[in-house]
């Protein structure tokens, strides 16, 4: 497959900031692309370099093979949706769908009927005259989708797109940015700081952290083989063991990551003091030490579950604890 | 626990507040009528509509008017320029020295008037500049950009931020950007300021006596009148009409920003 | 892009490329005119002040002295410093009295129509013309006019003759009194102490309000305790205005008020009639020190935030 955006050695620095870090990244074309990371990982600034935002202040971007750091926004071929949809308020939904095609100057008729066929397909056919003021959250967020998609780009960036709308909504947008993206064959870069969306969505995930990828991988690399702690505690907040315990059971120096689900009661096993219980709903979230090393797991629905202040003894299979070298 | 009815002695201080800011307003428009025209008589002996045609006729009111409406319009239209170019700047990013040029735009109006109007003179004096319209200009055009600037700096913030960036995006150029997207976003708010501009200049009396030489604006005239008063009556019948003038603009700034996070009178 | 000029693309992109460049654009204009002809002209006005005039000759001496500062210590001026400062404090005490009520009742009580009137109410005042304002007062106070008459109809003649009677505050007429002067100065900035004012209880959230009560304060400790703090940077940046602008007014006075001069009709004698330009600068300087000085304490008790 060809590269779509390539990072070689990026960096975006304001001052002593590292806002990006000398980041190498390469995403092949139709590809659903993920970057994930808390609040000033870089993962924005990343999708602002490829927009054409933000210039980097080292390294190169290729976009589509053609170097990109001198290219405007506006001649780049790709289109942003933004976190806050960033509506032009004073024009209406169809003439904010059709504002790309107006200033590449194609005729009144022709970019009214784009416009209203591309509204159709995220389902906002009849709301073409209506102000995005008059719209909810949900809708603008069609609109915004619609406006960047009406201009065919060749690669589509989400910053943070399902942020403001509430959880039932949130998951069924997730199905349906994933089967348009089937459909387009485009590639769509996501930008979040929710790991289950990441998971769920995309093919592959770059997982970034001050300024830096720490692990690039397909959603069950990220899941199941963390290289760091960073990646173990923020995707899904795995246990992660501290080096002495994990070679006191190993015999091998390394820190180790294990999945909450993969921790279970059992007759032999570690003692275990038991701190706390929190009840979630399809499980059962219990916290425990295990010779002083704090550790959560999780009892599925219908176990016996221990009260706090109880000892109990729990174990897990070998090959569920993960280990990753010492940083 | 906090009521949503006012205490009584509030409602009185309050209204009693607003009363003092308009009953002097209105009695001017009373004494607009008297029949009276050698005392400040009160209550007027009679009321007449006389001196509505005697000032009607009066050229120095109409040269003064005129002189007015002219140094204002230049000087809204050089506020205007100056104010929204300042107002871009400094909405778009921080910068080296931003902080010196909000400053420098607000201080015109902060420092008293009479300090720019002195300056302005003694620099006159000094480069050897004759007075002219155009100097009457340079003052009120010099403390009219921060009207200008106040109104449209807050409704920039507004635009520049996502909206430029969704422009540029969608393959518009900085100059299409402007056109389409930042233009008709800050129109409302320029013409607010404009005309709040506008009212501020033609009202101006303490720059203008420093910058003005032999010439006389309307609040000229009307200072001379009530240093050394000639006709009362035509002072009285001017006032009023100043009065309705300079409402019109801010009546109409107050609709064109209602509901928007733009205050039209903030840092007059 | 066919319908633009390459020229036009072309120098969007270099401004993309560089946007220092767009930068300057934008700023230079305003910068250059507020730059040179008004802090030039200001500068030039400095300058003056530590120039002198030959009291001879009358002719100034374009030699660096402190000696036209010195003047200013002189008890004549000095009277005219002290009398501006006292009455530019008395109209800023005025207008948080008067202007915190209508301020307070627009930004927690009024809902909707009545909202409008109060803004409009302040707003109207606020840019109605100067001069007028000052000549409906002329109108007022006047022998003959409204107050008296009023008086004299309530058979009170005798409590304001007895009260003009009183030095310094009093005088033949209210017209020609301090406190007529004060009266003006009250009437004309009033409104630039209440929207200030207005603008920080309006940032007060009803929350917090209802957190006082419900921690067992009576509404008039809420006030006291909760509001009352967080209005005080609005009455600071209100008090900004209305002591910056008696500094420098010399129009009120000279209408309504006593002979006894402000600093704002000194500079205005001294560089006119008087010719003597050094000393009107130096006399210009009293309120630009004064007013720094109030801002630093205004910028460190949060003020601006307010503004």
């Amino acid at each position: 497959m060809n590269s779509a955006i390539r990072f070689s050695g990026v960096s975006r620095h304001y001052g002593a900031v590292k806002a990006v870090d000398d980041v190498n990244l390469d995403i092949a074309e139709g590809e659903f692309f993920a970057m994930l990371g808390p609040s000033g990982s870089g993962k924005t600034t990343s999708l602002r370099l490829i927009a054409g935002f933000e210039r980097p202040t080292a390294g190169e971007i290729h976009i589509y093979g053609e170097e990109a750091q001198s290219i405007p926004p506006y001649k780049r071929p790709v289109n942003t949706v933004f976190q806050d949809y960033a509506l032009f308020p004073h024009l209406n939904v169809r003439d904010n769908v059709a504002y790309g095609l107006m200033v590449a100057g194609v005729g009144k008729k022709q970019r009214a009927k784009s416009a209203d066929e591309t509204l159709e397909m995220v389902a906002l056919g009849a709301y073409g005259d209506r102000k995005p003021s008059e719209l909810s959250g949900g809708q603008r967020q069609r609109v915004a989708l619609a406006r960047a998609l009406v201009n065919k780009p060749k690669a589509l960036l989400l910053d943070e797109p399902l942020g403001a709308l509430d959880l039932k909504l949130r998951e069924q947008m997730q199905e349906e940015l994933k089967s348009l993206q089937r459909s387009l064959g485009i590639t769509f870069i996501f930008v979040t700081h929710d790991q289950s969306e990441a998971l769920s969505m995309a093919d592959r995930v770059a997982v970034f952290n001050n300024g830096r990828i720490v692990q690039i991988g397909t959603p069950e690399d990220i899941y199941y083989r963390p290289q760091q702690p960073f990646v173990a505690d923020f995707v899904g907040s795995s246990n992660v063991l501290p080096p002495e315990f994990v070679a006191k059971l190993t015999g091998k120096t390394a820190h180790g990551s294990l999945r909450p689900e993969a921790v279970h009661l059992s007759e032999t096993g570690h003692a275990a003091q038991i701190k706390s219980v929190s009840f979630l709903g399809t499980a059962t979230r219990v916290s425990m030490t295990i010779q002083g090393v704090a550790m959560t797991m999780l009892v599925p629905k219908g176990a016996v579950i221990p009260k706090a202040g109880d000892t109990a003894t729990v174990s897990w299979a070998d090959d569920d604890l993960h280990l990753m070298a010492v940083q | 626990m906090h009521s949503d009815r006012a205490p009584m002695g509030l409602k009185v201080a309050a209204g009693l507040g607003l009363a003092f800011m308009h009953l002097p307003i209105l009695l001017i428009f009373v004494y607009a009528f008297t029949t009276e025209d050698k005392s400040y008589q009160w209550p007027p002996p009679g009321f007449t509509l006389k001196w509505f045609a005697v000032t009607w006729g009066r050229t120095d009111v109409w040269e003064a008017m005129s002189l007015s409406l002219k140094v204002a319009s230049i000087s809204t239209v050089i506020a205007l320029f100056l104010g929204t170019l300042c107002a871009a700047a400094v909405s778009r990013t921080k910068f080296f020295g931003r902080e010196a040029i909000s400053l420098l735009v607000i201080l015109p109006i902060a420092l008293p008037g009479i300090i720019t109007g002195i300056s302005l003179r003694s620099a006159f004096n000094l480069a050897e500049i004759p007075f002219s319209f155009w100097t009457i200009v340079l003052g009120h055009a010099t403390f009219c950009v921060v009207v200008v600037y106040n109104n449209a700096v807050a409704r920039f913030r507004r635009v520049s931020g996502s909206l430029v960036e969704a422009s540029m995006d969608l393959g518009a150029n900085s100059f299409q950007t402007f056109r389409y997207v930042i233009l008709p976003n800050i129109s409302t708010a320029l013409l607010a300021g404009g005309m709040l501009a506008f009212a501020l200049s033609f009202d101006e009396v303490i720059v203008t006596t420093f910058t003005a030489g032999q010439q006389q604006t309307l609040p000229i005239w009307m200072l001379e009148e009530l240093v050394r008063p000639r006709e009362r009556p035509v002072t009285n019948v001017v006032a009023m009409v100043v009065v309705i003038v300079t409402f019109l603009p801010i009546l109409g700034a107050y609709y064109l920003t209602r509901g928007t996070d733009t205050v039209a009178g903030q840092g007059k | 892009m066919s319908r633009h000029t390459n020229a036009a693309v072309s120098l969007s992109d270099l401004l993309w490329r560089r946007p220092n460049l767009l930068l300057l654009i934008l700023i230079l204009p305003p910068a250059l005119w507020l730059g040179i002809i008004y802090l030039g002209s200001l500068f030039a006005l400095l300058a003056q002040s530590f120039f002198s005039i030959d009291e001879f000759s009358g002719v100034i001496q374009y030699e660096l002295t402190l000696k036209t500062y010195g003047e200013l210590f002189r008890p004549a001026n000095f009277d005219i410093i002290v009398r501006t400062v006292v009455m530019a404090g008395a109209v800023t005490i005025g207008a948080a009295v008067v202007g915190f009520p209508v301020a307070y009742y627009a930004a927690r009580y009024a809902r909707g129509k009545w909202k409008a009137i109060f803004y409009l109410g302040v707003m109207m005042p606020l840019w109605s013309s100067y001069l007028v304002k000052v000549y409906s007062w002329k109108l007022i106070l006047a022998k003959e006019g409204i107050l008296n008459w009023l008086f004299e109809t309530l058979h009170l003649g005798w409590l304001l003759n007895a009260y003009l009677a009183i030095p310094i505050i009093g005088g033949n007429s209210l017209s020609v009194s301090s406190t007529g002067t004060f009266l003006v100065f009250l009437y004309v900035w009033i409104p630039f102490m209440i929207l200030p004012i207005q603008a920080s209880l309006e940032r007060v959230p009803h929350t917090m309000l209802e957190a006082s009560g419900d921690l067992g304060a009576r509404p008039y400790q809420t006030f006291l305790h909760v509001l009352l703090p967080l209005a005080l940077p609005g009455v600071i940046a209100g008090s900004i205005f209305t002591f910056s602008l008696t500094l420098g007014d010399y129009i009120i006075p000279q209408i309504v008020g006593s002979s006894r001069r402000f600093i704002g009709q000194a500079v205005y004698a001294y560089q006119g009639t008087a010719g003597n330009i050094p000393l009107a600068a130096a006399f210009a300087v009293v309120p630009i020190v004064l007013m720094a000085f109030y801002l630093w304490i205004a910028k460190r008790k949060g003020a601006f935030d307010a503004l």
